[in-house]
């Protein structure tokens, strides 16, 4: 499976920020990977879609060292991941921001502290530079009336902006989005998509989008990757995966119930099951 | 599988959970030295699980002054000897009863929630969410309940003793309520609780307990399976593990310090 399309300098194309290469990775009996190549390009939104359970925030976890791959190399910025010290991690992922999917807030904390707490964590900057830290990246994602909640007071969508306003609080390079717009409703959703993608302009961002959302994912990325059962099935610029020749990525794209992933579970042929008496 | 291979295949689980769990209480006591600069850190935990175990203590202290005194008259005064009661009730207090039966209730009381808090954060992503800040769970989240366990034990194990000989306790139940003398009661204290060999060794035996309860209840929170079922396995797993690990340490302190006396 090879690469992106997207070539490392002399083409004038960007670099890229994050390369994977012939990684494997498995889960108890599970092969999650078996052997994908996935570049991600510096300022762009590259987007990782496939269906549930195929290993999408496996791969955020991986790339920000969270899990070692079995074998095959990730690097970010020419670093391989799985060969950093704790503290060499560490310094790297103060160069990422992740927004998860449950938001991970401290609970015990206000939406200010939640924002503050990395800069006080890792910086020595006097408590007045703090607040106004915070209240601009509050500002940003639309939240700065809310600063004095706590985390159960939030909404859903709003968690996910302060948890979004936490990731730039140290103007990382990169920013993973595991999910960000699941269990949204339509403003909620609209708000989550226009923020990744004016972030990712304004502040000059690399980010992956981990989604099973095809129509929103495909309006703001830059370039797809489609996961299935461990293997890249496609990749290419949103127009690409639309229209695709993949009967798969067509069955995903469409959210068509039947075609190569099956309806019905594996089992017995359904007239010799209902036949069957005495059992379960 | 047979009974024998299957003996072999649960004491290799242990042994292996055993030294899990030593790599966890050594990461744990190489993180303690930063605290230095972050008190704070642990004096919101002490008031966490000290303050708010307070309550408990005190009124377990008292209940069980109360029997000791009531139980040890009824003992002594067939013998014409009530006025050794304070000692009595003193000395089991301070040897046996007030560290083991506040570690017992600090295990099911603080133990049970610091194991709950810590589960919940890993199951809520939180753990994850600080290690993606590039900061240690262990460091920020974990080491500073260990120390404020640590500290606060042999606290409230004191509240606790003085609460059971005291005046809510066995002084009030012998002296008060049963008539012993209460200038023999207070001098038998006073000669017979040795502050080398008693009261040092409560705060030893409770710092002890205090660094058992944190170690089982943060080690079965932090490993806890993300899911309702692993917080509650990891907060009954807490209670029970500790309890047993304080009984039987118990045993080999007491051996240790009070056995060749």
């Amino acid at each position: 499976m090879n690469a992106n399309r997207l070539d490392n300098g002399a083409s004038g194309a960007p670099s890229n920020l994050v390369e994977v290469r012939d990684l494997h990775f498995r889960m108890g009996e599970r092969d999650i990977y078996k052997g994908v190549d996935i570049d991600i390009a510096r300022g762009r939104i590259t987007a990782i879609m496939g269906p549930s359970g195929t290993g999408k925030t496996t791969l955020l976890r991986l790339i920000s060292g969270q899990w070692r791959a079995a074998s095959g190399q990730v690097h970010f910025d020419d670093a391989e991941v799985s060969r950093l010290s704790q503290r060499e991690l560490f310094n790297q992922r103060k160069r990422m921001g992740m927004l998860f999917q449950s938001g991970a807030l401290l609970t015990d904390l206000s939406v200010f502290d939640n924002i503050a707490f990395p800069l006080r964590e890792h910086t020595r900057l006097p408590e007045r530079l703090i607040r106004d830290i915070v209240l601009m990246k509050l500002e940003a994602v639309g939240l700065r009336g809310a600063r004095n909640l706590a985390p159960a007071q939030l909404s859903g969508g709003m968690a996910r902006r302060v948890a979004l306003a936490r990731a730039i609080a140290l103007d990382p390079e990169m920013i993973m989005y595991d999910e960000p717009f699941a269990g949204q409703d339509p403003i909620s959703m609209g708000v989550l998509l226009r923020l990744i993608r004016r972030l990712n302009d304004v502040l000059g961002l690399t980010s992956i989008v981990v989604s099973h959302d095809v129509k929103e994912t495909l309006g703001i990325a830059d370039y797809v990757y489609v996961i299935s059962d461990g293997e890249v099935i496609d990749h290419g610029t949103p127009a690409h995966i639309q229209a695709s020749e993949s009967e798969w990525v067509q069955q995903f794209v469409h959210a068509a119930p039947d075609g190569p992933v099956p309806f019905h579970f594996a089992g017995s042929p359904y007239t010799a099951d209902l036949l069957q008496e005495g059992q379960r | 599988m047979s009974t024998a291979q299957r003996t072999f295949v649960t004491a290799t689980g242990w042994m292996a959970e055993l030294g899990r769990s030593t790599l966890f209480l050594l990461r744990v006591l190489a993180s303690l030295p930063r605290l230095v600069t972050k008190p704070r850190l642990v004096i919101e935990q002490i008031y966490s699980v000290g303050v708010l175990s307070l309550v408990i203590v005190v009124v377990a202290g008292v209940f069980v002054g109360m029997v000791l005194a009531l139980s040890g008259y009824r003992l002594l005064v067939d013998f014409a000897a009530e006025q050794a009661l304070g000692t009595s009730v003193a000395l089991v207090v301070v040897r046996e009863l007030g560290p083991v039966v506040t570690g017992l209730l600090f295990a099911g009381r603080a133990g049970s929630a610091l194991a709950a808090e810590i589960g919940l954060m890993k199951a809520t992503d939180q753990l994850s969410g600080m290690e993606m800040m590039a900061v240690d769970p262990v460091k920020r989240i974990v080491a500073p309940r260990f120390l404020a366990s640590m500290i606060t034990l042999p606290l409230l194990t004191s509240i606790f003793c003085v609460m059971a000989i005291g005046a809510g306790g066995g002084y009030f139940v012998g002296v008060e309520m049963l008539g012993v003398d209460a200038g023999s009661y207070w001098s038998g204290i006073q000669s017979n609780v040795d502050f080398g060999q008693d009261i040092v060794n409560v705060f030893l035996k409770s710092g002890v307990f205090g660094a058992i309860i944190a170690w089982v209840a943060l080690y079965q929170g932090y490993h806890a399976s993300p899911t309702s079922e692993g917080v509650s396995r990891a907060t009954t797993n807490t209670v029970v593990i500790a309890s047993l690990a304080i009984l039987g340490a118990n045993l080999m302190l007491t051996a240790v310090l009070f056995g060749s006396h």
